[in-house]
């Protein structure tokens, strides 16, 4: 292990020491069990087969501090309003944000702080909290959950269909400093939301975020599930999303990456039981130095499951994009039908993609199909649109944009996918150079 | 309509064009004034689809020789976006799909982009949508059309109706139409024949590329070329085409061969 490896891992388990008690004895075993393995784990490098492309020894050289929960001004956050939300959590460098949140007005969804949560619906959090996500393997989840003391927390109840998204919106303002966002969503027997998770920088300046996200989909459930990572171009990004789906669930996603300087995003999904159906949507737009990883795994582990997936990356300067889109097909899992796309257009000669589609499969009856392309905006396309006028810049400016709308458009908050297009447009000129 | 004093628009003189250092065009000779409509017709693979792609600057296409004027100007020193803006259009026989832009956004963006390039007036959201309506009722396009995103899902029939409707909006003095009649039932060839004629003026030049005598029961030529082998073989007037639905290519290419022996090796 190197210096910078050995003194990152110090300053990023450093906090243990001021975390106040847990309020419930499950919690502090959990969290217990967790820093054990925070500790006993290596910094991932790229001699590790998961982390070969991406190089993290620049987040090693962060001098990390511990976020102080900065105040802003809540104007600032007017840019990310969302209209159609019901309800609106904000979390300040992970912590809770109460006087820029917006309760939840009577849609019988429950859109709490952890603490709130813990008491009102301790034996749901119980069941679920830092149960879904693994930590044995993965440093980053275990030191999240080491430190859990915030959380934002929405439970569908059983039956119940929320129509309008809840908001969770993750706010950096530190310098240099590690924030561990946490989220818990539920979707008991029968409900159905709409939970829209979005990262953002007011003032952030190569900060560290590592946050974790459980999802847990009762039966005959559903829950759609919107990540936008718009960090600040000199932050560190890592998520953990772990999903848990339970017989004939139904989990939507669609995940955005246009910021940080490095970022990745693993992507959990697991069939637990029969007749499930998830269906996955990514994008990348970087450029400059950036990197975006997303290592997706979906696990079919019982009969009769169908999935779908589609990532796309757009990649600019001297950016890199990696994917690695594992499918696992248990030998219970008969009649899987599965179905994953990669699909990547590099913009410059410096730009960099590694797709990598990796199946596993152990039944015998199942469907399977998978498709990966890398390339340049296609030649005939750009022709048709010169030949309709328009400059070479404008074609292949359109062209882009219409690749990454293709996910964006799909994405369930109106205002959000508007929002989104826009920043796509603006982007695409510059995420040229 | 042929008019000995209408002014030349298109002047194709020995053009000669490759593709991956294979010949596909060998010495085309070719002259369009306003007001005329011509045919090319042919077999697959005479060069009939590449002579329209060189006209209108397909990057994939070598000129190796000759020279095309369009109205004096020497259009192959120009880009394809220039040529457009000049007053060309290619209709395409696959028009390519753009999913995420609707076809409000793109008329709009294409049309103010060749006024503007044109010196005319642009036209803001709520003024082009009426023009564009107007158009559209032309080619008996259903409302619905402009939200959908560019020629995504469309069926054959209406990515050509599109096509047509985009050669509406950008008015072009020469039209050169890439078989605009493959894959349309009898009903859509109709309305897509209509909104040609409709557009056709004593200004303008037409020329049509087709495998098929059929959408000239709609459009009449006033002249009709075959082409073979990358060279046009034969021009007539509208007869000919009649006379190539009943008997087909052969005996043109034959007649061709024995007048022009040496032809024969190249």
């Amino acid at each position: 292990m190197t210096v910078a490896e050995t003194v990152f891992l110090d300053t990023l388990l450093a906090p243990r020491r001021a975390l106040p008690a847990a309020p419930t004895d499950w919690l502090k075993a959990r969290r217990a069990d967790a820093l054990e393995r925070a500790a006993a784990l290596p910094a991932p490098t790229v001699r590790d087969e998961d982390w070969r492309f991406t190089d993290l020894s620049p987040l090693y050289r962060l001098q990390l501090q511990p976020a102080s929960g900065g105040s802003i001004d809540p104007a600032a956050l007017g840019l990310f309003a969302l209209p159609e939300s019901s309800a609106r959590l904000v979390f300040v460098d992970g912590r809770h944000a109460p006087e820029l949140s917006t309760r939840s007005d009577g849609t019988g969804l429950v859109v709490v702080p952890l603490a709130e949560a813990l008491e009102s619906r301790g034996d749901a959090l119980q069941r679920h909290l830092a149960a879904i996500a693994r930590c044995d393997a993965d440093i980053f989840a275990a030191a999240n959950t080491a430190f859990l003391q915030d959380a934002a927390v929405v439970i569908a109840g059983a039956g119940m269909s929320a129509d309008r998204p809840v908001h969770v919106l993750q706010v950096a303002t530190g310098r240099e400093t590690a924030a561990h966002p946490r989220v818990l969503i539920i979707a008991e027997h029968g409900a159905a939301c709409t939970v829209v998770e979005d990262f953002v920088a007011i003032g952030g300046i190569g900060y560290f975020t590592n946050c974790v996200t459980e999802i847990a989909v009762e039966g005959n459930a559903e829950v759609r599930h919107v990540k936008i990572q718009r960090e600040a171009e000199t932050a560190f990004h890592m998520a953990n999303t772990s999903v848990r789906l339970e017989r004939d669930a139904r989990y939507r996603n669609w995940s955005v990456t246009f910021g940080a300087r490095i970022s990745r995003h693993n992507l959990h999904i697991r069939q637990a039981g029969e007749a499930i159906e998830c269906e996955v949507d990514g994008l990348a737009l970087i450029s400059g130095r950036q990197l975006a990883d997303t290592h997706s795994m979906i696990d079919h582990a019982s009969a009769l499951g169908r999935s779908r997936q589609l990532h796309k990356t757009v990649v600019g300067g001297a950016g890199h994009a990696v994917f690695n889109g594992k499918i696992l097909v248990r030998a219970g899992a008969q009649q899987t039908d599965s179905a994953q796309q990669s699909r990547n257009i590099l913009l410059t000669s410096r730009a960099h993609v590694d797709t990598k589609p990796q199946l596993e499969i152990f039944a015998d009856d199942v469907k399977c199909a998978h498709g990966a392309t890398v390339g340049q905006i296609d030649a005939e396309e750009v022709f048709y649109l010169k030949s309709r006028g328009l400059s070479e810049e404008t074609a292949r400016n359109l062209l882009t944009y219409a690749f990454a709308a293709e996910v964006i458009e799909k994405i369930p908050v109106k205002s959000l996918a508007q929002a989104l297009e826009r920043t796509v447009l603006e982007h695409t000129q510059e995420k040229q150079q | 309509m042929i008019g000995k004093d209408a002014p030349m628009l298109l002047e194709v003189r020995g053009l000669a064009a490759k593709i991956n250092e294979r010949a596909i065009l060998k010495g085309i000779d070719l002259a369009v004034r306003a007001g005329e409509v011509h045919a090319i017709m042919g077999p697959n693979g005479s060069g009939k689809s590449t002579l329209a792609r060189a006209i209108s600057g397909h990057p994939a296409y070598e000129v190796s020789g000759g020279e095309v004027l369009f109205q004096g100007r020497k259009l192959l020193d120009m880009p394809p976006e220039e040529r457009a803006r000049a007053g060309i259009f290619l209709g395409f026989q696959y028009p390519v799909e753009v999913p995420g832009v609707t076809n409000s956004a793109f008329l709009r963006l294409i049309y103010n982009t060749v006024q503007g390039a044109r010196g005319k007036d642009e036209l803001d959201p709520l003024e082009f949508d009426d023009f564009v309506r107007e158009k559209m009722r032309l080619l008996e396009m259903s409302p619905d059309f402009l939200d959908r995103s560019v020629n995504a899902g469309f069926s054959g029939g209406e990515k050509k109706r599109n096509e047509i409707l985009q050669m509406a909006l950008l008015e072009p003095r020469l039209a050169i139409l890439d078989e605009t009649d493959s894959g349309l039932d009898i009903d859509a060839l109709r309305v897509v024949a209509n909104g040609i004629n409709k557009l056709h003026t004593a200004d303008n030049g037409i020329v049509l590329v087709t495998h098929y005598q059929r959408l000239l029961n709609y459009i009449v030529p006033d002249y009709v070329h075959v082409m073979d082998g990358g060279r046009i073989i034969k021009t007539g007037d509208k007869t000919l085409a009649l006379e190539l639905e009943s008997r087909g290519y052969d005996w043109v290419a034959r007649e061709y061969r024995a007048a022009n022996p040496s032809a024969q090796a190249a």
